[in-house]
């Protein structure tokens, strides 16, 4: 596998979400629940207890009116690629859970090796890790909807978001039957991309000069989330207003986004 | 936690890691195992007053 | 009735009030091992952890009870490597209560984790690199030290050691203790360090990441460090309270004085690197990502700066100061005093260091998370109390744990 993959350049996947498109309507959230098989409850209000592998917060300027502002930040997995692959919750994972592919750039998680430690839960600053707390629960014929391409996971694991690899495997399946080594960019593209209808998700190869991404992320106006932490996330996003770039990262009182030398 | 192993790669940290877990496990299994043995003699041999007991202990 | 079983030269309590006092501590045992059966059985949401407290009540227990037994592995160091000959009337304490809190962790461990049955999984897909792989092999390591540390003085008990085989096993393994107390002094080296680097590591979170030294962040020392200060109080306070119970002065006061001095300078040195390393992460490390301290001590309904100012002056330089000086070490109130602030001391830096960490926001849009926990985390981490109990009652009645206790106490 691995000198199948010599032949193609490393791929670093990762996504430009314009913030001030999006319109905060979740049709990602929704998207990413059915697309990879998300588990639910009857009762979802404690969000501290919710699987979302893609999360849209609310953020606002915290200003009185007129000046009050809101803008919807949709968070999925940022796979961080930290340094050299030295992401935040990769490196701590005592099972070797979960990886970091220098092929892709994604952070895996496999399922059936996790024992539930939840240490890479601490380690991510994003809140992108999510811990099955129950065992999933269909309701009655849904069992039937799931996903084929998507396992299942059961009670005391973590899971995330896994920007929808298997849909990758399955680019590359095509690619492969047809004769080609590469995958082409609309062949693989995330649900929540996919479903969002403002296009504010833009999905690709952060290192692929023909990928819409890559002209997007050099973006003046583009940050990432926490950059000063070094995790360096594949995640970038876009807004024309300040004080949304502004809360991306945490800065002291005397410091202006844009002028913080990050590590990466 | 054996070369040979899914997933193992030889590198700095493996060696430092895995040195010192199996130099901790060698030299409690060899403790262990010298004192059964000794001990069996010991009592083949039918020193069971040999030594004092409480002087050393503790 | 049992009276074949109690060590020759020292008296106990009649088997009927020892029973009254194993049965009611057991009952709140059952109650603990009903709740960990829950855990087992119907998962962790029985807890009230969440996605914001992955770490919680339980690996606070962990590491304290960890930090609180490392009196085990450096009263040995000190007896068998440093040679302080004296520490011979309280190392098997030292160890019984080693074995209990090193136990204790080991079966938190196992209720903590998501899928108990896969636990074997962190040594068969080890990841050498994540800390918490090292916590898992070097705990099981020295907790195989600690139980053949204790091995000895189970079979010192007056029948079994009647046993000839068993009377030369005890011999000869106290004949080579010396090598097996060096492999422990290794072993929590590195477990206590690793358990300092859990949260060290995270560069995720500014509240408990710090730099370091190689692979190691500066609370793998500090944790290893503290471990040796302040666990040897906390094996005098349990000296203190089985004094207290069995009415009886077990332990001379040269050999208190003696353990207590040493836990004192070494906690007087551990909170000097502690204020430099809680300055040097207040003014560089944080700010550099964009925090300032009271970012971390404010906006909460729980953690205001009182818990810093509690865990290094009221249960670091106090403490350290009082047995430091001889006068005020000398003295039997001020020096339990001390210890006890001394153990409050650690338990709050291991509660600061696992669930304030979790409880910081990071995301500046984020909020702070607060917890409580659920009855049924509450009574699993009562559970090694009442475990430890038992263990000390029955090792205490039947086992020569103190050498000195029949001169101290004779039977006429």
């Amino acid at each position: 596998m691995k000198k199948a993959a010599d032949h193609t350049k490393p791929k670093r996947y990762g996504m430009v979400i314009d913030l001030d498109k999006c319109t905060g309507c979740g049709a990602c959230m929704v998207a990413c629940f059915a697309e990879n098989n998300i588990p639910f409850k009857k009762d979802e209000s404690e969000k501290l207890l919710s699987i979302t592998w893609m999360r849209v917060y609310k953020l606002s300027n915290k200003k009185k009116y007129p000046d009050t502002d809101i803008c919807y930040l949709p968070r999925p997995c940022m796979h961080c690629e930290g340094h050299e692959g030295h992401s935040p919750c990769v490196s701590v994972c005592p099972a070797t859970v979960t990886d970091y592919s220098t092929e892709t750039g994604i952070v895996s998680q496999i399922y059936t090796r996790c024992f539930g430690c939840r240490y890479c839960m601490a380690a991510c600053p994003y809140h992108a890790r999510y811990f099955n707390w129950w065992d999933p629960v269909w309701p009655k014929g849904m069992e039937k909807m799931l996903s084929p391409d998507v396992s299942v996971r059961m009670r005391g694991v973590v899971e995330k978001c896994s920007f929808c690899y298997h849909r990758y495997q399955r680019a590359k399946d095509k690619a492969y039957v047809e004769g080609r080594t590469d995958v082409e960019e609309e062949e693989y593209q995330t649900a929540c991309t996919q479903a969002c209808p403002a296009r504010a998700i833009t999905f690709g190869d952060l290192n692929n000069p023909k990928h819409k991404v890559y002209e997007l992320k050099q973006d003046p106006h583009a940050f990432r989330l926490l950059e000063r932490l070094g995790t360096n996330p594949k995640v970038y996003y876009v807004s024309s207003r300040e004080w949304v770039r502004k809360s991306g990262d945490n800065y002291l009182k005397h410091e202006e986004p844009g002028h913080i030398a990050t590590k990466h | 936690m054996f070369p040979g192993f899914f997933e193992w790669i030889w590198d700095g940290g493996h060696m430092l890691f895995m040195g010192g877990l199996w130099y901790a496990l060698g030299i409690i299994g060899l403790g262990l195992t010298y004192c059964i043995f000794k001990a069996a003699i010991e009592t083949a041999q039918g020193d069971g007053e040999g030594h004092g007991h409480g002087d050393e202990h503790h | 009735m049992d009276s074949a079983l109690i060590p020759k030269g020292v008296q106990r309590c009649s088997l009927g009030k020892f029973t009254l006092l194993i049965a009611v501590v057991g009952a709140v045992l059952l109650w603990g091992v009903y709740a960990m059966l829950l855990c087992w059985i119907k998962g962790l949401n029985q807890t009230n952890m969440n996605d914001y407290y992955g770490f919680a009540l339980w690996i606070w227990a962990d590491l304290a009870v960890i930090a609180l037994g490392g009196g085990a592995f450096f009263t040995g160091f000190l007896k068998y490597i440093v040679g302080k000959d004296e520490l011979k009337n309280i190392i098997n304490y030292a160890v019984l209560i080693g074995f209990i809190c090193y136990s204790s962790a080991l079966l938190i461990l196992a209720i903590d984790i998501g899928q108990p049955l896969r636990g074997w999984f962190i040594f068969w897909h080890a990841n050498v690199h994540s800390m918490l792989t090292e916590v898992a092999f070097c705990l099981s390591c020295y907790f195989a030290v600690l139980t053949i540390e204790y091995i000895p003085l189970i079979l010192e008990n007056r029948q079994l050691n009647k046993v000839p085989f068993f009377h030369h096993l005890a011999h000869n393994m106290h004949g080579i203790m010396a090598v097996f107390a060096a492999t422990g002094a290794f072993l929590s080296f590195f477990h206590q360090g690793s358990l300092g680097g859990v949260s060290g590591v995270l560069f995720g979170r500014p509240f408990g990441y710090r730099e370091g030294v190689f692979v190691w962040p500066w609370t793998f020392f500090l944790f290893t460090w503290s471990a040796a200060a302040y666990g040897p109080s906390f094996t005098l306070m349990c000296t203190k309270i089985l004094e207290k119970a069995s009415g009886k002065q077990l332990v001379k006061d040269n050999v208190v004085d003696l353990l207590a001095k040493i836990s004192g300078w070494m906690i007087l040195t551990y909170i000097i690197a502690k204020i430099a390393d809680t300055l040097y992460w207040a003014l560089v490390t944080a700010p550099a990502r964009g925090h300032t301290l009271m970012d971390f001590y404010s906006n909460n309904p729980v953690y205001g700066i009182w818990i810093l100012v509690l865990e290094i002056v009221l249960g670091g330089i106090i403490p350290a100061i009082i047995l430091v000086v001889p006068g005020t070490r000398r003295n039997g109130y001020l020096r339990m005093t001390a210890i006890i602030l001394g153990v409050i001391g650690v338990s709050v830096n291991r509660w600061v260091m696992v669930l304030q960490v979790m409880a910081v926001p990071v995301m500046p849009f984020d909020f702070w998370a607060m917890y409580y926990p659920s009855w049924q985390e509450v009574a699993t981490t009562i559970l090694p109390v009442a475990y430890g109990i038992i263990l000390i009652a029955l090792s205490y009645r039947y086992l020569p744990i103190f050498p000195q206790e029949p001169e101290l106490n004779p039977v006429d």
